[in-house]
């Protein structure tokens, strides 16, 4: 076994042009990971906010109105994993499916483990008010639905982790090992926080815009505090990446790394620390949602923009190396192709250890008819030399029957009819009734 | 297949995806496809007459699809793609680079779909005073729906028979493939008449205790299915008529499988049974909804999901030996690289094996990965489709001949049609028939790459 397997890449050109792939898979991505964090948020959040409601009622129906959105964020963050998913495939198949079917049975585990969430949250959704007075069970099924959700990134991440490091492929014993590979565990914790941070300011512009009349749909809640205590858990969220985020730094293996990625996550990083000091400063006010808000939003779009183009750079550099050994050795297994297909057109295959040159009769017995029929002894038809004696003389008696055998005989089991072009079998006939009697039995 | 062979030991590989494709086709076809313009249809009515009671039928049923499809329905959409990445990565992959655009529109119409189908479904109450902009809403859901089915059906159409393809390997010559129109024709009557029987269970139980409203919806809902039962028929004609004759050949095997082939026959009679069993009840509750026992509605769906479920498999089966028609068999060999592995080898040519010499040392080993490589991608040792199961049928439980075997091996493709020529040297045929012969016994789980990853035990019979 090779320490690091170098397959052949696939034998068709790329659909589309590499750089415009590439810039799809960013984009694409960054718009999807976006509505995951708002989904997976939302559950937790929507979980938090009932457990409060508990002891103040008030919070039950804002965390209906959470769940209201989870509803649709989750269909969207469904829905458009789709497209870089096919960017993703059309790039990097190669790599991308050697990781699913090195973590196959987690990876298909997804499906229902992803629509059995989705179920869930609908009950809790739809129980709201029925199971109102058996809280304890509604608070029960939101909060399996959320833990099945909570799974999938994990997942996710160790796919596209473990398709980053072919030299560690020959490591790998499924799902477990592949999440212990490398830095799955520190990249989930930032994913995590970073769903609670996106969340968390998503509701508070969404609780906040004009048009929703917050004292009529969230009665016995102030709009200002609902608003601090949002953007609290944004700011605590965003600020626990400090942490966070050097851990996955420094447990990225360095394969990858590069001075234009480390300049990328700078600013990445630059932004986000002004984020923080906005965040903080409007989550201490006592008023309406002002301006800055939305600066911390572009900040942190920012950010957000600036790691998923590191997360490119990073997969490009620690591929570089692997791709072009499979470039090559692609290339080399197409030219050696093509050569077996001029050489068999051309009626001159080259023979493998062992074998010997036949006949064109002979060829054409071993590959349609020796499965069945020996020389000398009955296997699951007759052997040859009865046939041979049947035949004597009468090629044509032979082919007819080939073509179409029309009788059994006892204990044998019915001969399927052999369909080939017409020298074939003459080619067949004159190998059973001439040669093969002609030099000694090679049949074992 | 150059990829970690992922494997499934009990259900088998083809079980996975088929159990995926066949459910995602349960939900796609009646719940979305068919359901979305009778919902659409239904709720334009009720508002016509002014009936309350109509319009919360169509909402509760329309509540139950948006259910089912925003979940498993879109869950094992992309759950085909899962299970086939793990499955056949060589196929899919190949599919993608040829298909990656219509995927791509496919992807932008799904899109445009859920987002049809959350306004449609969540303002169905908040638009009650705006009904002929929610029903316009209800009509462009519909076409969203129908538009990512047609899509779809073209590069299914495309794997059975690639027509032109082969030659021009074109995106358009791709798509528009012999078998695409045809099965487009049979499938969206199909998903009509399916949609009006799953709303005709599902109207047994939103009618309760409301006998005219039963009588009138059984009676609306059995002439739609009624309506789309001869398009659907005239499809199916057409579709036959396009499959092309050496797949054609395959039918009796994919209908039933290798062990009923042949009762072909009684199988065509039963599924022509269930036809006219959905058309007597239909006619029925068009004729007669008053007569018709409550009963009487569950069968008909329960008879589609039957009728979709063997369409499908035949659908699957008949393109054999082929994943994708004439260019790769269903091992994941490229047609093209037949020869080279056939003079070669496939342990040299595949980066997972984890034998590339066979020594005389070594030779069951070098079998059974020759076996994981060439044949599990429908084979199993000891689960369904087991290999020593259609040996035992063709030699009996007696110790196999090691030389029939591989002579068998060697020449398979010429007696059974869809089996794809063996992909490897003489010598390997020699070794998996070692490996065979060695096992017949014990049939042997063999591990997946999922679970043993490069390492694994070493297989029955030998040392890796």
């Amino acid at each position: 076994m090779d320490p690091m397997p170098i397959p052949r890449d696939f034998l068709l050109p790329l659909p589309a042009a590499e750089g415009d792939l590439e810039l799809a898979l960013v984009v694409l991505f960054l718009a999807h990971i976006l509505l995951v964090n708002l989904m997976l948020g939302g559950a937790l959040l929507t979980l938090a906010a009932e457990v409060r409601g508990l002891t103040r009622p008030a919070y039950d129906r804002l965390a209906r109105t959470i769940a209201a959105t989870v509803t649709v964020n989750k269909s969207l963050a469904v829905v458009l994993g789709v497209g870089p998913l096919l960017a993703i495939n059309a790039l990097y198949g190669l790599w991308f499916y050697t990781a699913n079917a090195l973590t196959g049975r987690a990876w298909i585990l997804l499906v229902p483990l992803i629509a059995s969430a989705f179920l869930l949250l609908y009950l809790h959704k739809y129980t709201w008010d029925a199971l109102a007075g058996r809280k304890g069970l509604h608070l029960a099924i939101g909060a399996a639905g959320t833990l099945l959700l909570l799974a999938a990134p994990l997942v996710f991440l160790a796919n596209v982790n473990l398709m980053l490091f072919p030299g560690r492929w020959g490591e790998v014993r499924g799902f477990l090992s592949a999440v212990a590979l490398a830095n799955v565990l520190p990249r989930y914790l930032h994913f995590l926080l970073a769903s609670l941070a996106v969340a968390a300011l998503f509701l508070a512009g969404w609780l906040c815009r004009r048009g929703f009349d917050f004292a009529a749909e969230l009665p016995g809640l102030d709009r200002v505090a609902v608003k601090r205590e949002l953007l609290g858990v944004a700011l605590g969220a965003t600020a626990a990446q400090l942490l966070a985020g050097p851990l996955v730094l420094l447990t990225l293996p360095p394969h990858g790394l590069s001075w234009l990625l480390l300049g990328n996550l700078a600013v990445a990083i630059a932004f986000a620390a002004a984020a923080l000091v906005l965040l903080w400063r409007e989550s201490g006010i006592e008023g309406p949602l002002g301006p800055r808000f939305w600066l911390v939003v572009v900040l942190l779009g920012g950010t957000v923009g600036l790691m998923g183009l590191g997360r490119h750079l990073y997969r490009e550099q620690a591929l570089t190396p692997h791709r072009e050994l499979v470039a090559a050795h692609t290339a080399d297994f197409r030219a050696a192709s093509l050569g077996a297909e001029m050489r068999l057109a051309a009626g001159t295959p080259r023979l493998g250890p062992g074998e010997t040159a036949a006949s064109p009769g002979e060829k054409i017995f071993r590959a349609s008819c020796m499965a069945c029929h020996d020389v000398e002894t009955k296997r699951v038809g007759p052997p040859l030399r009865e046939i041979a004696g049947i035949y004597a003389g009468n090629p044509d008696g032979l082919i007819a029957w080939v073509k179409a055998p029309g009788r059994k005989r006892a204990g044998y089991p019915e001969m399927p009819p052999i369909t080939m072009q017409p020298p074939q079998y003459e080619a067949v006939a004159a190998y059973i009734l001439d040669e093969v009697f002609a030099t000694p039995s090679e049949s074992g | 297949m150059d990829f970690p062979v992922f494997h499934l030991d009990f259900l088998g590989n083809r079980m996975l995806v088929a159990g995926i494709a066949v459910l995602h086709v349960f939900v796609n076809h009646p719940f979305a496809v068919g359901a979305m313009p009778l919902v659409a249809a239904l709720e334009w009515s009720g508002w016509r007459r002014g009936d309350a009671g109509w319009d919360r039928l169509a909402y509760r049923i329309l509540t139950v699809c948006f259910v089912v499809t925003t979940t498993v329905g879109a869950l094992t959409g992309v759950g085909i793609w899962f299970a086939t990445s793990l499955v056949n990565p060589a196929a899919i992959g190949s599919l993608i680079r040829v298909f990656f655009f219509a995927w791509f529109a496919e992807w932008l119409v799904f899109v445009t779909e859920v987002l049809c189908i959350m306004a449609y479904y969540l303002t169905w109450k908040p638009m009650a005073g705006r009904k002929g902009l929610h029903v316009a809403l209800g009509a462009a859901l519909a076409v969203a729906s129908w538009v990512t089915m047609a899509i779809i059906t073209a590069i299914l159409g495309f794997m059975m028979d690639p027509g032109s393809w082969l030659e021009r390997t074109s995106f358009l010559s791709g798509v528009f493939n012999p078998i695409y129109l045809p099965q487009l024709a049979f499938r969206t009557p199909l998903a009509m008449v399916a949609a009006g029987l799953l709303a005709l269970f599902l109207a047994y139980f939103f009618t309760r205790g409301d006998d005219d409203l039963r009588r009138r919806a059984v009676r609306w809902l059995s002439l739609w299915s009624l309506a789309w039962l001869a398009p659907a028929a005239a499809g199916a004609l057409w579709y036959w008529r396009a499959i092309p004759a050496w797949m054609a050949g395959n039918l009796p095997v994919a209908l039933g499988t290798q062990r009923f082939a042949a009762w072909y026959d009684q199988l065509l009679v039963v599924l022509g049974v269930m036809v006219a069993a959905v058309l007597l009840t239909t006619l029925a509750g068009a004729l007669l909804p008053r007569r018709l026992p409550r009963v009487a509605l569950l069968v008909p769906f329960a008879l589609t999901l039957v009728l979709l479920g063997s369409f499908e498999r035949v659908r699957e089966f008949i393109r054999k030996p082929y994943v994708v028609g004439e260019y790769m068999y269903a091992n994941g060999v490229r047609v093209a690289d037949l020869p080279l592995l056939k003079e070669e080898g496939i342990l040299r040519h595949s980066a997972w094996a984890r034998v590339r010499d066979i020594t005389d040392a070594n030779r069951p080993a070098a079998g059974a990965e020759v076996f994981r490589l060439a044949c599990t991608r429908c084979h199993t040792a000891s689960g369904v489709n087991s290999v020593f199961d259609r040996l035992t049928g063709l030699y009996g439980a007696g110790d196999w001949d090691r030389e029939t075997v591989k002579y068998y091996l060697l020449g398979m493709h010429t007696a059974r049609p869809y089996m794809p020529p063996f992909p490897g040297t003489d010598v390997e045929a020699g070794a998996l028939a070692d490996y065979l012969v060695t096992a017949q016994r014990s049939h042997e789980p063999v591990p997946g790459a999922q679970d043993v990853g490069l390492d694994g035990p070493a297989p029955a019979g030998g040392e890796v």
